[in-house]
């Protein structure tokens, strides 16, 4: 494209300046660091790295990881399915206050998020007294664990998903629900093949926030080892030790599920960049087959 | 605001606004009513004794000059990135392109200890800084690299649909009237641009303002020199001192809804401008 419009690009050596500047600054930023971890993590070989990883510590970390991961993830995927469907579907007053309400999340410091569950369920908290009297444990426990990254991924699905079905409007749902449909039935036949993708990008997002957070989960969690350390809190625990190889085996890990999150996200983006041209250029035909 | 569903025919609202209410209240609403409440009920010097103590105006100090230097290097790279993969045709753009996501996806724990383990003296950058005198590791100067590497996606992906959407004619009229590459970039192109970057820059500083797994490790955390707000207020959590951690925690929450109410207002800003222009030119057509 710049190429044929000459006019609007810049000579060919300030071009070629600025592309080096913008790789040197992401290879130095983001690239280096990539290659580290994993430099970092096999620097006594593949065995001191397998046992690093073998360790039972290390294995609760992990499943507990995915433990938090899963009992966040359906609820938030229900949020964000209901949050869009309202604000995307229909009007009413307070419809911006309630997105602003969403993004919050987005800007309170994960410290902060960690601390606000402590002053309700910690020991000097409002159910502090009630829970320790009936032996619950919340902070300090996997359920304190669970709110505090259920808070911090709150946006992420909503967030995807609001634009899209705004962008979709409700004709198709109106057909479907005027056609006799039940709301079940539009849900799934209608709606859901529309959001797909979206809904599969946002999950992505919201499970790669899950599995990383460390800053709220950390003030919640008291950090035992092999009850409630998720891997990025067995990160920091091991790397305090100085022991090295450990910490940045369990952060290899962590950096693999990062670069299967970029490409997954990048094959949804892909996907969804495919349906929309499609969409585009096929319409007409597929409403008159339809 | 519940009649909304009389004029609709579409099933689920009230459920819907239900779950959304309920979800957002529980986990949301009420505990920062509670935090507000309880720094509430201390009384007023007993707050301002606490925000104003010296180790909390220099961890605020530390806290926003090193957001700050970060946002600016990262509104500045963060251009020229977004620049360069839109309008630039080089080998591996597009996976360059999908990379520049990293930081979004990976724990901040991770990239924390692994700065680290690069900045240090004996890591692959700091061999080479240490003997010109700078030191990265375990001081402020660690803090921003910290916090660039956190910030980097917020500017590039907020400006890289902006310049997607800058037309061709604007650029080839001010071409044809003779002006040359660089007063078009800095009289028409930029400031079409600026309220994309201003934005990109106030989100990259507002997270880096509340971040604390990557800045951790790499930040020496030197109570008055390298301390960020968040570490205070876990180092009072820990020391048994809630009203400590609950009054800066306030204090934090004020700043990040002020940035919060900032990022809308330049979003609204620019979104009138912007219908604004485009009034203009159907007017005039």
């Amino acid at each position: 494209m710049s190429r044929i419009r000459r006019v609007n690009t810049e000579p060919f050596a300030i071009r070629c300046v600025l592309i080096a500047l913008a790789l040197g600054f992401l290879f130095f930023f983001l690239g280096l660091p990539l290659l580290a971890v994993f430099s970092e993590a096999f620097k006594q070989g593949f065995g001191p790295y397998w046992d690093a990883l073998a360790e039972p510590d290390a294995r609760s970390a992990i499943k507990l990881t995915i433990l938090v991961a899963l009992l966040v993830l359906p609820l938030n995927i229900l949020f964000g399915l209901a949050a869009a469907w309202v604000i995307a579907k229909f009007d009413f007053r307070g419809k911006s206050l309630l997105l602003t309400l969403i993004d919050l999340p987005f800007a309170v410091s994960p410290v902060v998020a960690g601390l606000l569950f402590i002053l309700i369920f910690g020991r000097q908290g409002w159910f502090g007294p009630w829970l320790s009297d009936h032996d619950i444990k919340i902070i300090f426990a996997i359920p304190g664990m669970v709110i505090a990254t259920m808070f911090i991924t709150v946006p992420y699905i909503a967030r995807e998903l609001i634009p899209l079905m705004q962008s979709q409007g409700k004709d198709e749902e109106e057909a479907a629900v005027s056609l006799g449909a039940s709301g079940l039935q539009m849900f799934w036949r209608v709606t859901v093949p529309n959001i797909k993708w979206g809904l599969l990008y946002g999950v992505i997002l919201a499970n790669a926030r899950a599995m990383g957070e460390f800053g709220a989960v950390s003030v919640v969690s008291g950090h035992i080892r092999g009850e409630t350390n998720t891997l990025p809190l067995h990160v920091e625990i091991l790397y305090n030790e100085y022991n090295s190889v450990g910490a940045f085996a369990a952060a290899s890990v962590l950096a693999l599920l990062a670069l299967v999150t970029l490409v997954a996200k990048t094959f949804v983006e892909w996907r969804m960049k495919q349906e929309t041209a499609m969409l585009n250029a096929e319409l007409p035909a597929e409403r008159v087959q339809k | 605001m519940l009649n909304a569903s009389r004029h609709n025919v579409l099933p689920g609202f009230s459920l819907s606004l239900g779950y959304v209410l309920v979800y957002l209240s529980l986990l949301v609403l009420i505990p920062l009513g509670g935090l507000v409440a309880r720094s509430m009920q201390m009384s007023f010097s007993d707050v301002w004794a606490i925000a104003t103590s010296p180790r909390a105006l220099a961890a605020y100090k530390v806290s926003f000059g090193c957001a700050l230097l970060a946002a600016i290097v990262n509104a500045f790279f963060g251009l020229i990135v977004a620049w360069v993969l839109v309008r630039y045709d080089f080998w591996g753009r597009k996976l360059i392109d999908s990379f520049v996501d990293l930081p979004f996806s990976l724990p901040t724990a991770v990239a924390g200890i692994t700065l680290t383990s690069l900045y240090a003296n004996t890591g692959w950058v700091g061999q080479y800084l240490e003997p010109l005198g700078i030191k990265v590791a375990f001081t402020p100067l660690g803090i921003v690299v910290a916090l660039i590497f956190i910030g980097i996606p917020f500017v590039v992906r907020t400006v890289q649909p902006v310049i997607e959407d800058i037309e061709a004619d604007v650029e080839e009229a001010a071409a044809t009237l003779g002006a040359t590459r660089w007063q078009t970039f800095s009289k028409v192109l930029f400031p079409a641009l600026a309220p994309a970057l201003l934005t990109g820059f106030t989100l990259s500083f507002a997270r880096a303002v509340g971040e604390y797994g990557s800045v951790i490790f790499i930040a020496g955390n030197m109570p008055m020199v390298s301390e960020i707000t968040p570490l205070l207020i876990i180092s009072k959590l820990e020391q048994y001192d809630l009203p400590g951690a609950i009054v800066l925690a306030v204090v934090m929450l004020v700043i990040s809804f002020v940035l919060l109410l900032a990022i809308n207002l330049l979003q609204w800003w620019s979104a009138n401008r912007h219908s604004g222009r485009h009034v203009d030119g159907g007017v005039q057509a």
